[in-house]
């Protein structure tokens, strides 16, 4: 495969000679790519002069497939954008297609919602947690994040039959109700047996001085930086910016719910890896909140065809998914199928910085920082 | 390898030579089959799930599954997620590194035969076995690391025919048919709707 | 905060904009044409939208769409560019000068529509192999790779 140069900005020594580079290929199929990414790096020893992402590995033309299908059919299909977290890109899209159409979701089928998109987002950040720690090459920091992601894919293989890719919530409210009161108890359980389990793996890993030494000071993006290049949710309020869609752009009932928004202060690997974590928490009390003031009802909208057909007009809806705003666009030309659906993702706005902020660190560095945006590709590509 | 193949052909046309060929490739079957080193070519949802088989819930390790990150040093390579037009040249270029014998699993329904993703795409190949021959396939969306793990245990089985002698094979009981195509050619899509 | 609170305090910064801006649904939006929308943006981000969310494009058939989200963390709202480029000679300015967040957006606009933003730093394709042709997500995109789907509802 050949390399692509692009314009390189060749660095010089004090007399005026170019610096001999060398051109390192992270190819698309590496071990700490977290995914399909490519990454051409120009070296000047072990330090990066310049780093170039490729991406487009995975894209697989899920917007063109949704025009040719109606819109209950690309509820699969948004499951496999976001695969770590199926919840909130379904969600994402039942949302928008609400709004168009003009659906009003039932209450119980809201904190559901809120419920499996909270749990969502915990097995998502011990992913993130887990894998930086892999970059770092603690693989048992991987191993101890997966126990608390594995509980959370039992209980939603309890709820809806699925460890990963669940089309659970549904346009109108959610597919199942909870299977029988012992499912809530297991989650209290669950939201019981985590905390302890949040704490180890904080002193373990983020107390570790090999880890502070790898993660501390490497791969700092200013609030201002970030701010401009759209980096949003953690990766956002690890730079110092306190900007939560769930409590400043409040949808469904978050604002009944009153959470601490974990905000860093540096901006390194460190506070992105951390904040992921701390969020973990916070969580975990929405959960809990939000199993208290559920009630029983309806799960799903009454009167929600099998073939929906919104009027004319188009629609752009965001949540506060684990990698940011997440936001699904759709226009409707007044038939059974979108005329275009256009998934706004965090992973792929957040990973444009990468390039431009690996500029000075090590190679080992730029494995930690292209972690540490937490890029997952199925959404970076679509 | 020439040493082996000659070894092979040697002891089959020698007297009493067969006793040997057939424990010698006992032997070999069993070590490959139970201590198959794997490259994860994870693309996209089925690498959680084969990172969730490796880890303590499933354990890929008690099959003799390691994952190792260098192509020349596995036996099997893993394809878990669909492989798009753009992928397939570094698929290809990883498994020619890969060291004879080697196996190929396809997980998943992307790897199988593109999955969801098999209408109405410009950017995604029609299952993995268009450019590569695959040994097992997993049919799942995506299969449960248990599924993962059967195909390994399928793969052995498969492997226990093997020989040393080329074109010689064994008929030990399979515990799956196995597909008598070999690498498929894709047709022009009609005919597998 | 709500369209009217937030059209009613962009209109005290910017009188000029009460011919370009609607209100729908609590979203408000603004339409201008693709040699102004450079300006519009770059005025919109003095009025505090510092954040370049998104950019997408809607084949609609006798043109191309161009639709821009802005959204701002202080004021916590969100506002739509709208514009309209032509098919055969599809250009528009580069938002990458004010935002680097525009960067990447763009180019996949760029690569999928075959939208051209000029003055854009790094104008190549980002989802599809650099020697593709074509645009894949235009309506007329034909492609023998295509697979038709039964069309069974």
């Amino acid at each position: 495969m050949p390399l692509e140069p692009g314009a390189s900005t060749v660095p010089v020594n004090e007399d005026g000679s170019a610096v001999r580079e060398t051109v390192v290929n992270l190819g698309p199929s590496h071990p700490s790519t977290h995914g399909v990414c490519r990454v051409i790096a120009h070296l000047d020893g072990e330090i990066v002069t310049r780093a170039e992402l490729v991406i487009g590995y995975l894209h697989r033309g899920i917007e063109k497939m949704a025009e040719h299908r109606t819109y209950l059919q690309i509820m699969p299909l948004t499951d496999r954008l976001d695969y770590v977290g199926s919840m909130y890109a379904n969600w994402a899209y039942c949302q928008a297609v609400e709004d168009l159409a003009g659906i009003v979701v039932p209450e119980r089928a809201e904190y559901l919602r809120i419920i499996t998109c909270e749990l969502q987002r915990i097995a998502s950040h011990m992913m993130s947690v887990g894998s930086t720690g892999n970059d770092a090459g603690a693989t048992t920091l991987f191993v101890y994040a997966f126990w608390v992601r594995e509980q959370v894919l039992t209980l939603f293989e309890r709820l809806c039959g699925s460890r990963l890719t669940y089309n659970y919530v549904r346009p109108g409210g959610v597919s199942f109700d909870t299977p029988d009161d012992a499912w809530i108890d297991e989650v209290r359980a669950f939201c019981k047996a985590a905390l302890p389990r949040f704490n180890e793996i904080d002193r373990l890993f983020f107390g570790n001085v090999i880890t502070k030494g790898r993660t501390k000071g490497v791969g700092v993006l200013s609030a201002e930086d970030a701010i401009n290049a759209s980096v949003t949710g953690p990766s956002l309020r690890a730079s110092g910016v306190d900007f939560d869609l769930r409590r400043d752009e409040p949808y469904s009932l978050y604002d009944r719910f009153s959470f601490n928004v974990v905000v860093g202060e540096n901006g390194d690997v460190f506070d992105r890896a951390r904040c992921r974590l701390l969020e973990c928490y916070e969580s975990v009390r929405l959960i809990q909140l939000a199993l208290d003031q559920m009630e029983p009802g309806r799960v799903k909208a009454e009167a929600v065809s099998r073939l929906i057909a919104p009027p004319v007009g188009e629609t752009y809806k965001t949540l506060e998914s684990a990698r940011g705003t997440l936001g699904v666009f759709l226009a409707s030309d007044g038939g059974v199928r979108p005329w275009r659906m256009k998934v706004r993702s965090p992973a792929f706005s957040n990973l444009g910085i990468v390039g431009p902020l690996c500029k000075g660190y090590t190679i080992s560095d730029l494995i930690m920082i292209l972690g540490s945006f937490d890029p997952v590709f199925g959404e970076v590509d679509r | 390898m020439a040493l082996m193949d000659d070894l092979g052909k040697s002891l089959e046309q020698s007297a009493g030579g067969s006793v040997i060929l057939t424990s010698l490739d006992a032997v070999l079957d069993f070590t490959r089959g139970h201590s198959l080193w794997s490259q994860p070519m994870g693309t996209a949802c089925c690498a959680m799930e084969l990172i969730a088989a490796s880890f303590s819930k499933f354990d890929f390790d008690r099959h003799g599954v390691f994952p190792r990150a260098d192509p020349r040093t596995v036996d099997v390579m893993i394809v878990a997620g669909t492989i798009t037009r753009k992928m397939a040249p570094a698929v290809l270029r990883v498994w020619e590194q890969m060291a004879e014998p080697r196996w190929c699993i396809a997980m998943g329904n992307c790897a199988v035969s593109g999955g969801i993703f098999y209408h109405d795409t410009y950017s995604v190949m029609p299952g993995v076995d268009s450019f590569l021959p695959v040994d097992v396939y997993i049919a799942g969306c995506p299969p449960r690391p248990e599924a993962l793990q059967d195909a390994v245990l399928q793969l052995r089985a498969k492997i226990s025919n093997q020989s040393i002698v080329a074109g010689r094979t064994y008929h030990h009981k399979l515990l799956l048919p196995m597909p008598t195509k070999g690498v498929a050619v894709r047709g022009t899509g009609g005919e597998s709707s | 905060m709500k369209a009217e609170e937030l059209s009613s305090r962009l209109l005290g910064y910017w009188p000029e904009l009460s011919d370009l801006c609607s209100i729908e649904k609590n979203r408000m939006l603004i339409k201008v044409r693709s040699e102004t929308v450079h300006a519009t943006i770059s005025k919109l981000k003095e009025l505090g939208f510092n954040q370049f969310e998104m950019v997408t494009a809607v084949d609609r058939g006798a043109d191309l769409e161009i639709i821009y989200v802005l959204h701002s963390i202080p004021m916590k709202a969100s506002v739509w560019v709208r514009t309209h480029v032509p098919r055969d000679a599809a250009e528009v300015a580069s938002m990458a000068d004010l935002y680097t967040g525009a960067d990447w957006p763009e180019r996949e606009v760029y690569d999928l529509f075959g939208i051209d933003f000029i003055d854009h730093p790094d104008m190549r394709r980002i989802m599809m192999p650099f020697d593709f042709v074509g645009a894949p997500l235009r309506k007329d995109y034909v492609d023998e790779n295509i697979i038709p789907r039964p069309d069974y509802i």
